[in-house]
């Protein structure tokens, strides 16, 4: 079965003007969301990424440069990331339909390309 | 999957705002509200995936607290740091999280009560102090805020850092002595008050979040009452009307939300606890010697919760009533209820002529309920075509839409 990665971006500005109960019906809503990709056995796994951290590192001439990010304001930054077993795109695309990060960002979803001997 | 109380969140909210704001003083009011912020936000990002933890509240506080220290040993603008450190360094467990549920009283919490009273400050228009009471008390958003003030987002953004900028150049206290309490309550009763009337005029026409005002009024009057410093006679005088107005809401709609008088309503829907918990706090609102406003309304309420059908009304005793009131608080509204209950006790030509008093006098001259009255009371006296100009007249004022369709339904009852 095929793997996809599911890549959460937002720019964080939605969630900061919510209100604590919207907060904590967002909170359910995704919880609903990311209990039913469980139960249904597709899920392989998630990670949340730390906000306000970050390093990005370049070459730049002969030298390695680490710069602190990505924090570009406005911009969608990637928060989160989860990896689930779909048969097509179409079936991959169909499980983030109903998550509630639409309301708040977008969300890639990239097959994972297996080497095939 | 943990089941979280449903206003966990709010409450919780305002329980980091107002011990953080102890802590950090009341000029830094908007960065507690930024902490508490970032707590929740923090649970919405980790607990999805995560799992929500055992104690919920105690996890939220102990992440704002966490914050806050990060926030104090940065920055250097912050002067009497050691002892904010240590204050907030002994924010352990939350006193008394996860107990409360909506509607019922939550425990004495001084921290809650000093918000309140901050929030309510003298300095701030009645207006800021509702708003800012529902933001930092009562932990409703700014949209909410909006909607259940019938307001633009905008507008209560920019009322809420006008209150907050108003307490910050006042360098108002936080923690007040047990005489201040008191000599204050009367401000923050005000505000309350008027919460509790935006939502009362709120009907299921409208959005929902309206009808919530009525809970949180009933709940911040509930904490004033648990309080020995601020129980005042005045207070109990206040939630007892509540509680008798509030009982009487779910009767209030008929079957297609159409909006029911005082007679077509089913009495057996009123809520008979609230009722009796009015009652017990009319009781202790009779100690010492103070006669206000919030009493007399009390008093009437009464009347008609007690009533055992509307034909059983004692409407002399609520002109009575009526009269008092009109005495300590004459203001036109008041002529206006006192005007109809007449007309209930000594008929329709009575009640007209009171009303014409009013008219006479210029005041409510927008206020659909005067010309919708005035229709009332025409019809009743067998005058079907005043009845039909007074009906109009009420249309072209501003009402709710369950009002409208009221005054609608009886002007084609008159107009054939």
């Amino acid at each position: 079965m095929p793997e996809f990665t599911l890549m959460l971006r937002d720019t964080g500005e939605m969630f900061a003007k919510l209100g604590p109960a919207e907060i904590q019906s967002t909170i359910a809503r995704y919880r609903a969301w990311f209990d039913r990709l469980a139960t249904t056995g597709k899920l392989k796994g998630s990670h949340k990424l730390r906000d306000r951290a970050g390093r990005v590192v370049r070459r730049s001439g002969s030298q390695v440069m680490v710069t602190d990010g990505p924090f570009a304001e406005g911009k969608e930054v990637l928060g989160g990331l989860f990896i689930i077993d779909a048969p097509s795109y179409e079936a991959a695309v169909a499980t983030v339909n109903d998550c509630p990060h639409l309301d708040f960002g977008s969300i890639e979803v990239r097959e994972i390309e297996i080497m095939r001997t | 999957m943990n089941q979280l109380l449903d206003d966990l969140f709010r409450r919780t909210s305002g329980q980091i705002v107002a011990t953080l704001t102890r802590i950090l003083g009341a000029r830094n009011l908007a960065l507690a509200e930024e902490v508490a912020q970032d707590a929740l936000i923090k649970a919405l990002q980790l607990w999805p995936t995560e799992g929500v933890p055992a104690n919920p509240s105690a996890w939220l506080i102990q992440v704002a607290k966490h914050r806050a220290l990060d926030l104090l040993r940065r920055e250097q603008w912050l002067a009497d740091r050691a002892p904010m450190l240590a204050a907030l360094d002994a924010v352990s467990h939350p006193p008394h999280a996860d107990v409360h549920l909506r509607g019922e009283p939550s425990l004495p919490d001084d921290d809650q009560l000093a918000m309140m009273f901050l929030a309510c400050h003298p300095i701030l228009t009645r207006e800021a102090r509702v708003a800012l009471t529902l933001k930092t008390v009562c932990g409703f958003g700014v949209a909410e805020i909006a909607r259940a003030l019938l307001s633009r987002d905008d507008a209560i953004a920019q009322r809420l850092v006008r209150a907050k900028r108003q307490l910050r150049d006042a360098d108002v206290r936080f923690e007040l002595g047990p005489d201040e309490y008191h000599a204050r309550v009367d401000s923050v009763l005000d505000a309350v008050y008027l919460l509790f009337n935006e939502g009362y005029g709120a009907h299921a026409g409208d959005d929902l979040i309206r009808a919530e005002l009525c809970d949180e009024a009933i709940r911040l009057a509930s904490v004033l009452v648990e309080h020995s410093m601020t129980a005042t006679p005045a207070v109990h005088a206040l939630l007892a009307l509540m509680l008798l107005q509030a009982a009487r809401l779910p009767a209030r709609l008929g079957a297609s939300s159409d909006l029911l008088t005082l007679a077509e309503q089913d009495r057996s829907q009123w809520d008979r606890r609230m009722i009796a918990r009015g009652l017990v706090h009319l009781n202790r609102s009779a100690d010492g010697d103070t006669l206000t406003p919030y009493h007399v309304e009390a008093g009437i309420a009464v009347e008609h919760a007690t009533a055992v059908s509307y034909a059983a009304t004692d409407w002399r005793r609520i002109v009575e009533l009526y009269d008092v009131l009109l005495d300590i608080n004459p203001t036109p509204v008041v002529a206006l209820n006192r005007a109809i209950a007449i007309s209930r006790w000594r008929g329709a030509k009575a009640g007209l002529d009171a009303v014409n008093a009013i008219v006479r006098t210029g005041a409510l001259r927008d206020y659909y309920l005067l010309p919708a009255t005035l229709g009332e009371l025409s019809r009743a006296c067998g005058d079907e075509a005043a009845a039909g100009a007074h009906y109009r007249a009420a249309l072209a004022c501003r009402c709710s839409e369950p009002e409208r369709r009221f005054i609608e339904r009886r002007l084609a009852e008159v107009v054939p």
